[in-house]
């Protein structure tokens, strides 16, 4: 693992909104929340400052409390225990009217009966605002999310990106110190919410927002935030720059959920420097950089990205003891997963083991690929392990 | 769905006999109370006797007028009890004895109305209540309140939980988005359920019989008690009455109900 890697809490957001708290104070400060359904334990003790202006991304695998975290920020459901201090004040009791925090909903929830532009009003005229300042604060979210000229037409006389658009300018419209969107590109098409992606990263820029988006999109997550928050079983797995959460989690469970990783089981064998010898039952002897946080002997995990391994004909020129080592293992073609831009090749080891090796399609006239059945060497360098607590 | 699937000889046929057995008498009523005879199987040409006959009729007049208040009166106190029973079943969805309460609100949808009637009849009996007017109303309240909250449940189950929070997450407290949101959301199902009440407290006898006194007798007590001295040609003119304004009644019911569902995801059952 490389040292270039931004780390947790290092790299904060010098975003700059208006409604900043003094510096270094979180906007948002969840302190050991905790929310039970009758025996099932939703979100089980989780801790999290938010700093304002920051993107931040709650990812998890459906059923892994994310959303119900969400909807208590909002004020649908109330912790069974811990605090959410806004500022000084804790939050976790007080109804959703009375907090400072707007929400995108999932499937929008636009009243069907109400126009865009009342659908956008409603929540000035709930503030009590002016008739004129509503108009204009009206004018000022159509124009933000582009929606010009739809002002008068019901929710179902819209596309769904527009139905999206108004969400956003209802939400955004109360000007909320923080905004919370649930799911807010899933019921898009994929092009559609690529874009979308770009233009809610832009608009959270230009107003120096907070927004806190729940998904279960990793693509998504990573493409759009500024710190990830993985949820499992309840708990917060690990919290992250997108590219931290990446190249180096902090458990087995994180690498396979958070895109597509070989793993091997082993055991130190011996400590030399600052590499690590591990006997894997796979993979053979590997030679992996020490961890951030240095390792005992004992069972570990060793997980590579599938694009960090190179494939090649021949091994490539390796001496074992010095900087230059490579970990090289041979094997035949088993499978090829032609994906477009890439090729998946998976390997089968001469020990039995599976290795899948991406591989970038760099030119359009492929004469390099491999053939299914053909010997090849698979490589990766010991900076390219990541080694985790089996 | 432009193309309407031609329907098959036997189709066609079978759809006119169902018609026909449903619709059929009551055609030949309407079309014999503008019959000019007196004796009610003969034919004597066309008249509208029998309407005038009735209008002057000051005992069925206010039968009719009696039926008339009754019926708005147990649909409007049915709709109002019925709406908020729907909410409580259907947004308070944590309280204790949920499961009893919806069992005991829907129970009068299959009991015999002779068993309602007459336990009823009991307990204004019991209460040594004067039976009349409020007490036929009191009946058909109880009756009909259970056909208003199914159909406000429906809507409101088939209604989006989250136009709710959505209204409370931009500043109104849970009464004000109940109010702003989903009452008018929910009002066609409302009025189907009031116009669904108010017919069927129209043409009820059974419980109306047990449940007033003398000198206050419904349209449909008074009809009945009439047919059994013989049929006069002046009760056809007055279920032709009847007919047309359940009908005209029915058919806003379904507007409602249409409307209702155009602006959700699914309509009330009707």
């Amino acid at each position: 693992m490389t040292d270039e890697l931004p780390r947790t809490g290092a790299a904060a957001d010098a975003a700059g909104g208006d409604a900043l708290p003094a510096a270094g104070q979180p906007l948002l400060r969840i302190e050991g929340v905790a929310k039970t359904f009758g025996t099932f334990r939703a979100v089980d003790g989780v801790s999290l400052d938010i700093k304002a202006g920051e993107f931040l991304a709650l990812l998890g695998p459906s059923g892994c409390g994310k959303t119900t975290l969400l909807r208590m920020l909002a004020g649908f459901e109330a912790p069974d225990e811990g605090r959410i201090l806004l500022g000084d004040k804790d939050i976790a009791q007080a109804l959703p009217h009375e907090r400072p925090i707007n929400m995108m909903f999932q499937n929008y929830a636009l009243f069907p009966h109400l126009s865009v532009r009342d659908n956008i009003a409603f929540g000035l005229k709930r503030a009590g605002m002016a008739r004129a300042d509503i108009a204009a604060r009206v004018a000022e979210m159509v124009a933000l999310v582009k929606l010009e000229g739809l002002e008068k037409r019901r929710p179902d006389q819209l596309s769904g990106g527009q139905r999206q658009r108004v969400a956003l300018a209802r939400a955004l419209a109360r000007r909320p110190q923080l905004l919370l969107l649930d799911e807010p590109l899933a019921a898009l098409d994929k092009k559609l919410r690529e874009n979308t992606q770009g233009e809610l990263m832009e608009l959270q820029r230009r107003l120096g927002m907070t927004f806190i988006v729940v998904t279960h999109d990793q693509e998504e997550a990573m493409t759009m935030a500024s710190r990830i928050g993985v949820m499992n079983a309840g708990r917060l797995a690990q919290v992250a720059s997108p590219r931290e959460l990446y190249e180096a989690p902090r458990s087995r469970w994180i690498a396979e959920f958070v895109g597509d990783v070989n793993v091997f089981d082993g055991e130190t064998r011996l400590r030399d420097g600052h590499r690590l010898v591990i006997g894997t039952r796979d993979a053979g002897t590997l030679v992996v950089a020490e961890p951030r946080e240095p390792v005992g002997a004992g069972k570990f995990s060793i997980a590579i990205r599938p694009e960090k391994i190179k494939l090649s004909r021949r091994a490539p020129v390796s001496e074992v003891g010095r900087e230059t080592t490579i970990n090289i293992i041979d094997g035949v073609i088993a499978d090829i997963c032609y994906l477009g831009g890439t090729t998946t090749y998976k390997v089968k080891l001469d020990t039995g083991g599976i290795v899948r090796a991406s591989v970038a399609n760099s030119a359009r006239l492929d004469v390099d690929a491999y053939s299914v059945g053909q010997q090849i060497v698979a490589w990766f360098t010991p900076d390219d392990c990541v080694v985790l607590p089996s | 769905m432009r193309k309407v699937s031609r329907l098959s000889r036997f189709n066609v046929a079978s759809l006119a006999l169902g018609l026909a057995f449903l619709y059929l008498p009551i055609l030949i009523l309407v079309i014999y109370s503008f019959n000019a005879s007196r004796l009610v199987t003969v034919w004597g040409g066309w008249s509208l006797r029998w309407y005038h006959e009735f209008f002057n009729d000051r005992a069925m007049i206010e039968a009719a007028w009696m039926s008339f208040r009754v019926a708005v009166s147990s649909a409007t106190i049915a709709t109002l009890l019925g709406t908020l029973a729907a909410v409580a079943l259907s947004r308070g969805e944590r309280f204790r004895g949920r499961t009893l309460f919806s069992g005991m609100l829907y129970a009068p949808l299959v009991m015999p109305e002779v068993i309602t009637g007459l336990s009823l009849l009991l307990l204004f009996v019991a209460l040594n209540a004067e039976r009349g007017f409020w007490t036929v109303t009191i009946a058909h309240t109880t009756l009909t309140m259970c056909f208003v909250a199914v159909v406000v449940q429906s809507r409101l189950g088939s209604l989006d939980r989250s136009l709710e929070e959505a209204a409370m997450d931009l500043g109104c407290d849970p009464v004000r988005a109940f109010l702003s949101v989903t009452l008018p959301l929910i009002a066609p199902a409302i009025v189907a359920g009031w116009m669904l009440a108010f017919t069927l407290s129209l043409d009820d006898l059974v419980i109306a019989s047990f449940t007033t006194g003398p000198g206050s007798a419904t349209l449909p007590i008074r009809i009945y008690s009439e047919v059994r001295l013989g049929v006069k040609p002046e009760i056809n003119a007055i279920c032709t009455l009847v007919i047309a304004l359940i009908a005209v009644v029915i058919v806003i019911a379904s507007l409602a109900s249409k409307l209702s569902s155009s602006q959700g995801e699914s309509a009330a059952p009707l």
